[in-house]
């Protein structure tokens, strides 16, 4: 199939693409690695693209003390080949690694992916479990900050308001201390995950983290995370905890990978 | 280690004949991206079709409206005047034949079927054209579960049948008397998933009405030239001699390119209405959602045995799943007719009883893809084999031992009437399961902690190639192949042209046919041009199917440059003063002792210097028409075992191939690594069917994998390094001992992994019964298990 007839105009600044989302079926595109099938699927239909991929604003990243601050537009490829600094030493170059095949990786970027949402998707589960910070450019307010965990809403379903544009990804630097364990599982290379999980613990800043990803909707926040990692609670239990219902067939599944995780866990 | 096979050289002294592993002549043209498809033609005028298609499995047309303003871009069924729907009519008594619409036009019968078809400069506009048709349905519950399309309360797809079955079969031979004494009875439920073919290009059509000639040329990408010409001829009440097809360069056929195609037909129609070229491109979600499927099959299958492995009978019940119309050429029966008749395989046994459905269902019809029915009863038999063997604790190898056929008995005549031309069955056995070291993985099993578990597997089978008159009449199948042609023309400058009426599209015809030219009369392969795919200059065939082009196409092209040869010496003789009969033809001359005369200057002298040639000259000239039949048409017989070891993770069900062997008997090869690579595509393909592809259908009917996203073919690192032996037994029924080779891959890995799979499941007592081997499948064998175990457990406590 081939996509329906729609314009298309390259961002240079953030304003001309806040201010074409105010026209009648604008949708901004960056990598386009998930709209481009949907495009000629013609499950979406727009009349126009507004291309942010070249957008100077959203192609930086500023280094500070306590993190790093990825423009938008910024490739998985970028951050896996570590063009760009990794908060994190070598775990987001790892992350990134993982997505897709790399013919996706080099177009594809930070920001598409999230603001995509796709309940799969590696960036979503990562950087919530990361406590990244989403910097979204709202019209007459300014940037705003949205934590990862209240961004991403629901499946495909994100924070952004009809005109918002996200900007940058804050990535708080780990303390020295710190350990991270990433595991998903896909049948083969490239698909999205099945079930993924995360495990993130920073006893520097107190911070600790499991996140459950691959679940059909945004990834699911362990209540009580230390008891998972000291082994009080087992995996599969914290999960029949946080997730009443879902099919016992999932729940191992989804053990698993949180199993995984813990084991990889440096 | 290293299967680059030896180069052989038994006849020309060049290296190019029978045996030489030379590099394809079409590899400049296919690796650097200088072929030409369907998709890479664009003619001035040409204009796009799209078309409308259902978006619902089973309903009554209620409406259909075209939008305004869109004259002579948007057709209905009653705007193809003349042109009738698609008829596929097997032999066979009892079967309810369907009429395929070009475009529907009462009801529909599966999603994906073509309503309307619009017509625009851009095929993005034609699709745009497509969104303003307006139609309206009543819809009707779908079939969707073969199992349950013969239930008295299904719907009836064809409101003048009184159930959804094509044909059914049944044979019985000796069943009853077989398993009075049999020890042990062990019967299994086994199902093969519906598959999508998936060559890298889907189907092409491109329709041109020339005014000059008063003709019809349609360029399309097809195995069957000949075949389709005659289809369109039949649908659009036309003149054979005013249509031409032509197959241009085809990117993998594996049986989705055997079928006269509605959208066929439309373009042929449209270009003739208009005078305008015409074209349509299948994309990926039409391949996927509207085009034909193949592999789904049932089985209900009980073997009984006596306790030291002899097998006694075998008893079946099985399912196809037909989807909704007879296709053309081969019918909707063409795989059952397959399942009764070679389920048998290899196996000595004394009764055999099977009964077969073709059901009709609400899904697209089915075509038979590499392997056809072969791929699905080699996994029916040999996972069978391996229950029974675990039930009377043999080793898989032990109970195929024991009932394999015996090179003595070569050639064999099975309980199904199959006549084995030749071969050692039980040698391949042995040399696979010493190449896989089956001893060493059964030590390293022992030893196992963790949760994974390694296991092993076997699969033994035999791929008929190549048959003929007798075995497709007696199948029923509306065309029925018969002897093959093939023309060889010595060009003035010494060249060779050969036509012939198969398609290569893969295969590597271009090279060995030219190889076998290069045996008969000694012309350099660089200088001889194959000329194939267009019905204008080919000899009729039914075309490339079934593993008979290298046994048939290379027959016939052995037989008319034998002719050819024998003229050639005629003429050479003459300019020589020597007998004919002492003349040898190799290295492009002609030699008599120690004088000889080029080929070339034979040729020049009979086009352009016959002042030259004697009174007694042979008039007939250089340019021969000659036909091939086989001894026998009961098929050339070659045949593998494949063994495969693989480690399955017990947490996910995650099967892993870590290593597989192929020892292969394809006769006399003519091209090793041609042969090679035909092994290890069908092998990667089976390898698909056994652990990934699968089209599910909801029970309203939707495929429910309309991408490649959900469609999981096969990937790179999904293959382990598939070694390849070669056993060389030749056939007796082919002119140069060659067996047809090209579906052998495809059919054993499914057996193979499953029986793999279930041996490493074996310590828990769990089973996988049906392919793709999926992650979800193997956990839930274990789930259930699992449960059986802890069932018990509390009965004793």
């Amino acid at each position: 199939m081939k996509s329906v007839a729609f314009s298309y105009a390259p961002a240079h600044e953030i304003g001309d693409a806040q201010a074409a989302l105010g026209h009648d079926g604008i949708k901004l595109v960056s990598g386009g690695q998930s709209l481009g099938p949907m495009l000629n699927l013609r499950l979406v239909r727009p009349s126009g693209l507004v291309d942010v991929s070249g957008v100077e604003a959203l192609r930086q990243v500023v280094e500070t003390d306590g993190a790093v601050r990825y423009g938008a537009a910024i490739t998985h490829a970028e951050i896996e080949d570590g063009l760009v600094p990794d908060a994190t030493g070598h775990w987001l170059r790892y992350a990134a690694s993982r997505i897709a095949y790399r013919a996706v990786r080099n177009r594809g970027t930070l920001g598409g992916s999230l603001a995509h949402a796709d309940p799969a998707a590696d960036w979503v589960i990562v950087m919530t479990t990361l406590y990244a910070t989403a910097l979204v450019h709202r019209p007459g307010v300014g940037e705003v900050r949205i934590p990862m965990e209240d961004f991403v809403t629901g499946a495909f379903r994100t924070a952004l308001g009809p005109q918002d544009v996200l900007a940058a990804i804050e990535v708080p630097r780990p303390g020295k201390t710190a350990s991270w364990g990433y595991w998903k599982y896909t049948h083969q290379e490239g698909e999205f995950a099945k079930a993924s999980a995360a495990v993130f613990v920073d006893s520097d800043t107190t911070r600790c983290r499991i996140a459950v990803g691959a679940l059909g909707r945004q990834p699911v926040l362990l209540r009580e995370p230390d008891s998972v990692i000291s082994g009080a609670v087992s995996p599969s239990q914290a999960l029949g905890d946080a997730l009443p219902d879902m099919s016992a067939a999932d729940l191992r599944l989804h053990a698993i990978a949180l199993a995984k995780a813990l084991e990889q866990r440096s | 280690m290293d299967n680059k096979p030896e180069r052989m050289d038994r006849t020309s002294g060049m290296g190019m004949g029978i045996g030489s592993s030379l590099q394809r002549k079409e590899d400049d043209r296919f690796l650097h991206g200088k072929g030409r498809y369907v998709a890479d033609m664009r003619l001035p005028g040409m204009l796009e079709m799209a078309f409308l298609r259902s978006p619902l499995a089973h309903a009554k047309i209620r409406s259909t409206a075209k939008p305004a303003n869109t004259e002579g871009t948007v057709f209905l069924a009653g705007d193809l005047e003349g042109v009738s729907g698609i008829r596929a009519v097997s032999g066979l008594p009892g079967f309810r034949p369907s009429t395929q619409p070009i475009l529907a036009f009462d009801k529909v019968r599966h999603v994906g079927e073509p309503i309307a078809v619009c017509l625009a400069e851009t095929r993005a506009m034609a699709e745009d054209l497509v969104d303003r048709v307006d139609v309206t349905f009543d819809a009707l519950p779908a079939v969707h579960d073969m199992t349950r399309a013969r239930d008295a309360d299904a719907a009836l797809l064809h409101e003048d049948w009184d159930e959804n079955v094509f044909l059914e079969s049944a044979v019985d031979i000796n069943f009853e008397a077989a398993i009075a004494d049999a020890d042990v009875v062990v019967s299994r439920s086994l199902q093969t998933a519906r598959q999508c073919m998936a060559p890298i290009e889907g189907r092409g059509v491109l329709a041109v009405w020339d005014r000059n000639l008063e003709i019809l040329t349609l360029h399309s990408a097809t195995q069957m030239p000949h075949i389709v010409r005659t289809g369109l001829a039949d649908c659009l009440g036309m003149d054979h001699g005013k249509i031409r097809v032509i197959a241009p360069d085809v990117g993998g056929g594996f049986g989705y390119k055997g079928i006269l195609l509605a959208e066929e037909v439309c373009a042929a129609f449209l270009a003739m209405k208009f005078d305008r070229p015409i074209r349509w491109v299948e994309d990926r979600r039409e391949h996927l959602t509207a085009g034909a499927n193949c592999r789904e099959h049932q089985y209900e299958i009980t073997g009984y045995a006596n306790a030291d492995g002899e097998l006694l009978a075998v008893d079946c019940s099985a399912i196809v799943d037909s989807g909704a119309y007879s296709s053309y050429p081969f019918s909707a029966c063409l795989e059952a007719a397959q399942v009764a008749s070679i389920l048998p395989g290899p196996y000595i046994m004394r009764g055999y009883r099977c009964k077969t459905w073709s059901v009709a269902t609400n899904k697209p019809p089915i075509l038979p893809f590499r392997g056809v029915a072969r791929t699905g009863v080699c996994f029916a038999m040999e996972v069978l084999l391996d229950a029974i063997a675990r039930e009377l604790k043999l080793s898989p190898k032990a109970i195929r031992q024991k009932n394999l056929v015996q090179p003595q008995q070569m050639p064999f005549t099975n309980i199904t009437n199959k006549f084995f031309d030749s071969g050692d069955y039980p040698e391949a056995l042995r040399r696979a399961a010493a190449a896989i070291d089956i001893d060493g993985i059964r030590d390293q099993q022992k030893a196992q902690t963790g949760r994974t578990r390694i296991g092993v597997g076997l699969s033994i089978f035999c791929e008929q190639g190549a048959h003929g008159t007798s075995v497709y009449h007696g199948w029923g199948i509306p065309m029925v192949p018969g002897f093959e042609q093939a023309t060889a023309r010595l060009t003035p400058d010494g060249g060779l042209e050969l036509r012939v009426g198969v398609h290569s599209h893969g295969q590597g015809l271009e090279t060995t046919l030219a190889q076998i030219a290069n045996t008969e009369i000694g012309i350099d392969t660089d200088k001889i041009k194959l000329v194939h795919g267009d019905t204008a200059y080919t000899p009729y065939s039914t075309g490339t199917w079934g593993s008979r082009c290298i046994v048939m196409a290379g027959g016939a092209v052995g037989n008319a440059c034998a002719s050819l040869g024998e003229r050639i010496r005629k003429i050479a003789g003459h300019l020589l003063q020597a007998d004919p009969d002492t003349i040898v033809l190799e290295g492009g001359m002609a030699r008599a002792g120690n004088s000889m005369v080029s080929v070339e200057e034979v040729a020049r002298t009979w086009y352009l210097k016959p002042q030259l040639l004697p009174d007694d000259v042979d008039p007939r000239g250089l340019d021969v028409v000659e036909g091939y039949k086989t001894v026998k048409d009961t098929g050339t017989f070659s045949y593998a075992c494949h063994a495969v070891k693989v480690e399955v993770d017990l947490d996910l069900g995650h099967v892993r191939l870590l290593d597989y062997v192929i020892v292969e008997d394809a006769g006399v090869m003519i091209n090793p690594m041609i042969v090679d690579g035909q092994v290890y595509g069908g092998a990667v393909q089976g390898i698909g069917t056994a652990l990934f592809e699968e089209m599910p259908f909801d029970s309203s009917g939707q495929p429910m994998a309309s991408t490649l996203a959900d469609y999981h073919l096969p990937l790179a690192s999904d293959i382990p390094k598939i070694r390849i032996e070669h056993m060389e037994t030749p056939s007796p029924l082919s002119r140069f001992g060659q067996k047809g080779i090209g579906e052998s891959g495809a059919i054993g890995p499914p057996a193979a992994i499953a029986n793999a799979v279930n041996d490493a499941l074996s310590e828990l007592g769990a089973e996988v019964h049906a392919v793709p081997i999926t992650p979800e499948r193997v956990r839930a064998a274990i789930y259930a298990a699992e449960g059986r175990a802890s069932s018990t457990a509390g009965a004793v406590s």
